[in-house]
């Protein structure tokens, strides 16, 4: 299981790459590889003002549909929309070309609730047994 | 929770399991696209070994199966299979079934997993005259062989699939392992069903994969399976098929031998057709993103409810979300401008005619 150290995580199996004050923001490989095929995903507006624990959009595969929260309060800048034609992107670069979308932290001290790899590697261990 | 003699190989081959029917079952090795593309366009080996197989054998069996099921089991000759429904009094499914004729005083039905306890209580209440019932689901296992290239993967196993008519069937062998080769099948694709003694249940798993190419056969789960049944259109127990849904709704009425004589639920049946039917089972296939789930409502243009849908899924073939939906007749009208609401958005649909797909 890819569970990059540079990135941070949440317990919803969302990572989330800190670059200044923007967050980048995708599902992990554990979350994609549990998913199955991912068929469909629905992203939010640029320039919507989002809330840490909102949903933010759905993926769905072929199985079952799993909601996207918010993990951090701010400003969506971005969305991956290449990713609303081929979503199967997700499933072949989860941290990579599969990222969702890109926000403005509003709130920088959320950041410091995130797990790290390590505590994000003990949640995955966990769910599995 | 029950476990399948091939339990362990499918866990050391990578599949996720689920719980299905009170059994732990595949639900997916190499992913569900994947799996469901290899159906049509190649060959796929399922374990539905869940299903029940329920042997009913006695002097007076065919007039019992007659009385039990709605289809005409006069029309069966040995080695000849057909579906059918077990209805109650009222007229309502409790399953559907395929019962296969192995002599005039010996069939055997096939069930689905989830209602093999309720249905052996419900015939072993309903017996009557001369009959025997024996359940085999703890000692009978089912392997399903589904697509193109099933012909030439049993020809080499000498094996020759055009001797079988669809719903026929041949008790022999494969290489020494004793089976009955079935030509039905849950896919749209060529294919047979292969009922065997548990014992013989992996080496018959594992010859299929030995005289199959890698690249031409694949395992594949329950999330596969439900893919392509309802890209064909097929009912499922509990989606489909339901104690609520009367088979005519669900567009059964030709499974249902009304002029065959008596049958349990048949007076309710000619009863549900005199007053008319209010609901009809209708195929949705979305013109925009979104994949429809079951019960999910299906309204109209102006926003009154039409129905609900009974499942929902996205059609690998067609790359675009699919739905079974009952829909209300008196609201007929408005079946021109359909929306499936899906978590809220009203995503737009119409209505097809199934299956959703056509096979040559």
């Amino acid at each position: 299981m890819n569970i990059p150290e540079d990135l941070k995580f949440t317990t919803e199996h969302e990572w989330i790459r800190i670059d200044g004050d923007i967050a980048t923001i995708g599902i992990t490989d554990y979350a994609q590889e549990q998913l199955g095929d991912i068929v469909f995903v629905e992203l939010p507006e640029e320039q919507e003002n989002v809330e840490k624990g909102d949903t933010f959009g759905v993926v769905e595969s072929t199985k079952s549909v799993s909601d996207l929260y918010v993990p951090l309060t701010g400003t969506v800048m971005e969305t991956n929309d290449p990713l609303l034609d081929s979503p199967e992107i997700i499933n072949e670069d989860p941290y990579g070309e599969g990222w969702m979308l890109r926000l403005k932290i509003k709130r920088p001290n959320e950041v410091k609730e995130l797990l790290d790899a390590k505590a994000y590697q003990k949640l995955i261990e966990e769910e599995a047994e | 929770m029950k476990k399948t003699p091939l339990h362990d190989w499918h866990t050391s081959h990578g599949a996720k399991m689920v719980e299905f029917g009170g059994w732990m079952m595949p639900v997916s090795y190499s992913g569900v696209l994947e799996e469901h593309q290899a159906v049509r366009e190649r060959c796929g080996l399922f374990d539905i070994s869940h299903m029940g197989d329920v042997y009913l054998s006695g002097k007076d069996v065919s007039d019992f199966l007659q009385w039990l099921t709605t289809n005409d089991v006069a029309r069966l000759q040995d080695g000849q299979a057909q579906y059918s429904l077990l209805l109650d009094e009222s007229g309502f499914p409790i399953d559907d079934i395929i019962v296969y004729r192995l002599k005039s005083d010996q069939y055997m039905l096939c069930v689905n997993a989830a209602n093999t306890e309720k249905d052996v209580s419900w015939i072993q209440r309903q017996l009557r005259g001369e009959v025997q019932l024996n359940d085999r689901s703890h000692e009978v296992g089912l392997i399903a062989l589904q697509g193109p290239k099933s012909f030439e993967i049993l020809s080499r196993l000498n094996f020759d699939l055009s001797r079988l008519k669809r719903f026929e069937f041949q008790i022999t062998q494969l290489q020494e392992i004793p089976l009955a080769i079935s030509r039905t099948g849950y896919t749209g694709e060529e294919g047979v069903e292969c009922f065997v003694e548990n014992r013989f249940l992996l080496p018959l798993w594992e010859l299929f994969f030995q005289y199959g190419e890698a690249s031409e056969i694949l395992p594949i789960g329950l999330g596969a399976r439900d893919t392509l049944r309802l890209e064909m259109g097929y009912p499922l127990y509990g989606h489909e098929l339901s104690s609520q849904i009367s088979p005519f709704e669900a567009g059964l009425q030709w499974v249902v031998k009304l002029e065959k004589g008596d049958f349990i639920g048949r007076s309710a049946l000619l009863q549900q057709k005199e007053r008319g039917m209010k609901r009809k089972l209708v195929g949705l296939k979305m013109e925009e993103k979104g994949i429809p789930r079951e019960n999910f409502p299906v309204v109209s243009g102006g926003g009154e409810l039409l129905g609900t849908t009974l499942s929902g899924t996205f059609s690998p073939t067609l790359q675009i979300g699919i739905a079974t939906a009952l829909l209300e007749l008196a609201q007929e009208a408005h079946w021109g401008e359909i929306y499936i609401d899906i978590r809220g958005k009203m995503k737009k649909a119409k209505i097809v005619p199934l299956p959703f797909i056509s096979k040559k």
